[in-house]
């Protein structure tokens, strides 16, 4: 039993230390396979969004469809600041994560007593009723056009200035910076006390009911916590495409954010983040071939679905994050 | 004082009455079983106790406190806990993970984003102890939803027990259980019972086991209450003998 623990951990680590190699030195390898520092930048901050995502499916059992709207919202916020009031990339990623995570607190006390489809009916509803005030209330989103123009900003770090805007490769290590600082807020709540009731929640909620967990209390707390890390990936996300879309709000891309965590593997904290990989890499190959990419991509999920029910991660055995 | 006192209580279902008018005293220390035919409402009148229903009518008064309209949690945090008739765990957390919840939770430990050292290593000792009272230690690390039946209902009265419980109700604790594994899960519970004193109601269908645990017995038939007293008084009331071989007829 001890040996099999050992021997679990020890390719534990030799995983989390090829992830981590991996996303170091991405911008030194990735023009190695033909691909390019920005399109690192995508999955990191995509790779983040299905995580925030799947920190509520994954580990708490709750499917949302609608968070899409948070990542927008989060979007939108941190263009704002940075079109109309201050040009600075921190406040930007600041104003952004509050705007999405605060919306995701209000709305998510209203909605956290529905269970299962009926959860994620409310949810889809709610995200499209953030698409369309994007969509239509041009005269401060751009409406269909989206937000636009804006630039992050340069940083200021004291003693040197980091050229974020037109140096790709540091623009890499600022996102991948605030990726892991993200990342590990998530592991160390999967790891606390409360984590713990997630995960308790999520495997059968009469039980954690019957052990005097108050569920709804604790559901909301993880769907808000979700949707600030939601809101967060949404500000980099403006940052990356120094435009905001409101098609960034609409389900299908939050469908997209739970096909990427699905098909990583939603039991698995890493799993989304694969699937982001596999995703980008798909639409940015494969739609280059073709614009019916998103048939590609569907199959493949057929796919690992019917033979990984348990996604690409989990399919390999695992410890349950303790 | 007594325990918990349930005074006529009632629970319909649109036009079907699952219990009617039952009540009931549990004194402190005392371990009581419930029994009856299929049907009775023996598990309704359970979930009334425990707050998954509120009754129809009828009041529930734990340790002095009216709690009719209190949910389940609160009950809980009150020190009632139970047992469910199939098997309620985290099946894919280990069962050493499984009593770390509980143990986590009833030392109000729940919203903590981190634990201090000393803390942890309360709740570590804690969580061995219930193993080891669990007949578990050996099968800790292993996921609760891989053990036999028997050390999966072990895990879950155990999970009871981790709240610290005044009252333990358990619902038919060796339901599907074969001769072995309903011999071991009995000793638990008179082990609990016997040298814990702990309180417990429990529902039961093997009847050595209830004339082997129980200091009292009551008798639901049809939703009603039918007789209640000692084991011998019970086994020589004639209604009850009717009752069940009415059943069997």
């Amino acid at each position: 039993m001890s040996e099999l623990i050992k021997q679990q951990s020890g390719r534990k680590l030799a995983v989390l230390a090829a992830i981590w190699t991996a996303l170091v030195l991405a911008p030194f390898w990735m023009p190695l396979v033909g691909g390019y520092t920005a399109l690192g930048t995508r999955v990191l901050v995509l790779g983040l969004a299905a995580m925030a995502v799947n920190f509520l499916l994954g580990f708490t059992g709750v499917l949302s469809f609608g968070h899409a709207a948070w990542f927008g919202i989060g979007a939108y916020g941190c263009g704002m600041i940075l079109k109309f009031i201050a040009l600075s990339t921190p406040l930007g990623i600041l104003a952004g994560t509050l705007a999405g995570g605060l919306a995701g607190a209000v709305l998510g006390a209203l909605i956290v007593r529905r269970r299962g489809v009926y959860f994620a009916m409310v949810t889809i509803a709610f995200g499209q009723v953030f698409y369309y005030i994007a969509f239509q209330w041009s005269s401060v989103t751009g409406g269909d056009d989206g937000l636009r123009p804006f630039y992050r900003q340069p940083l200021h770090l004291g003693v040197a200035t980091l050229d974020i805007l037109n140096n790709a490769v540091a623009f890499y290590y600022f996102v991948l910076v605030c990726f892991v600082l993200a990342v590990a807020a998530m592991a160390f709540i999967l790891r606390s006390p409360f984590g713990r009731t997630m995960l308790a929640i999520r495997e059968n909620e009469l039980r954690a009911r019957f052990l005097g967990i108050p569920v709804e209390l604790h559901i909301w707390i993880a769907f808000t916590l979700s949707c600030f890390f939601m809101a967060y990936a949404g500000s980099l996300y403006a940052l990356v495409n120094n435009f905001a879309d409101p098609r960034g709000l609409h389900y299908s891309q939050s469908g997209d954010f739970v096909m990427m965590a699905v098909m990583g593997g939603m039991r698995s904290f890493w799993g989304p983040l694969l699937g982001a990989v596999i995703f980008v890499v798909f639409q940015d190959y494969v739609s280059s071939v073709t614009i019916n990419w998103q048939i590609f991509i569907g199959f493949l999920f057929v796919l690992v679905v019917l033979f990984f029910p348990g996604g690409i991660l989990g399919a390999i055995p695992r410890r349950a994050a303790s | 004082m007594s325990l918990l006192q349930v005074k006529n209580v009632s629970k319909h279902f649109g036009s079907l009455i699952a219990v009617n008018d039952v009540s009931m005293t549990v004194e402190p220390g005392e371990l009581r079983a419930i029994i009856g035919p299929n049907g009775a409402g023996k598990t309704t009148f359970f979930n009334l106790i425990t707050g998954f229903f509120t009754p129809t009518s009828g009041r529930i008064i734990f340790d002095g406190e009216d709690v009719t309209a209190l949910r389940p949690a609160r009950r809980v945090w009150r020190g009632m806990s139970r047992t469910f008739q199939v098997t309620e765990v985290f099946p894919e957390l280990t069962a050493r993970e499984n009593l770390r919840i509980a143990t986590e939770v009833a030392s109000g430990l729940r919203l903590r984003p981190w634990l201090s050292h000393a803390d942890n290593e309360n709740i570590r000792s804690r969580v061995a102890e219930l193993l080891d009272m669990g007949g578990l230690a050996g099968k800790a690390d292993r996921q609760v939803g891989e053990l036999a039946h028997g050390d999966q209902r072990a895990a879950e009265i155990m999970m009871a027990l981790a709240l610290k419980p005044r009252l333990l109700l358990l619902d038919e604790p060796t339901a599907g259980m074969g001769d072995q594994e309903t011999y071991e899960i009995t000793q638990l519970i008179r082990r609990l019972h016997k040298d814990s004193k702990l309180t417990i109601v429990l529902i039961e269908h093997d009847m050595r086991v209830v004339f082997h645990l129980a200091d009292r017995i009551m008798v639901l038939d049809q939703g009603r209450f039918l007789a209640e007293g000692t084991p011998q008084e019970i086994a020589a009331n004639e209604a009850v003998q009717t009752a069940y071989l009415g059943q069997a007829a």
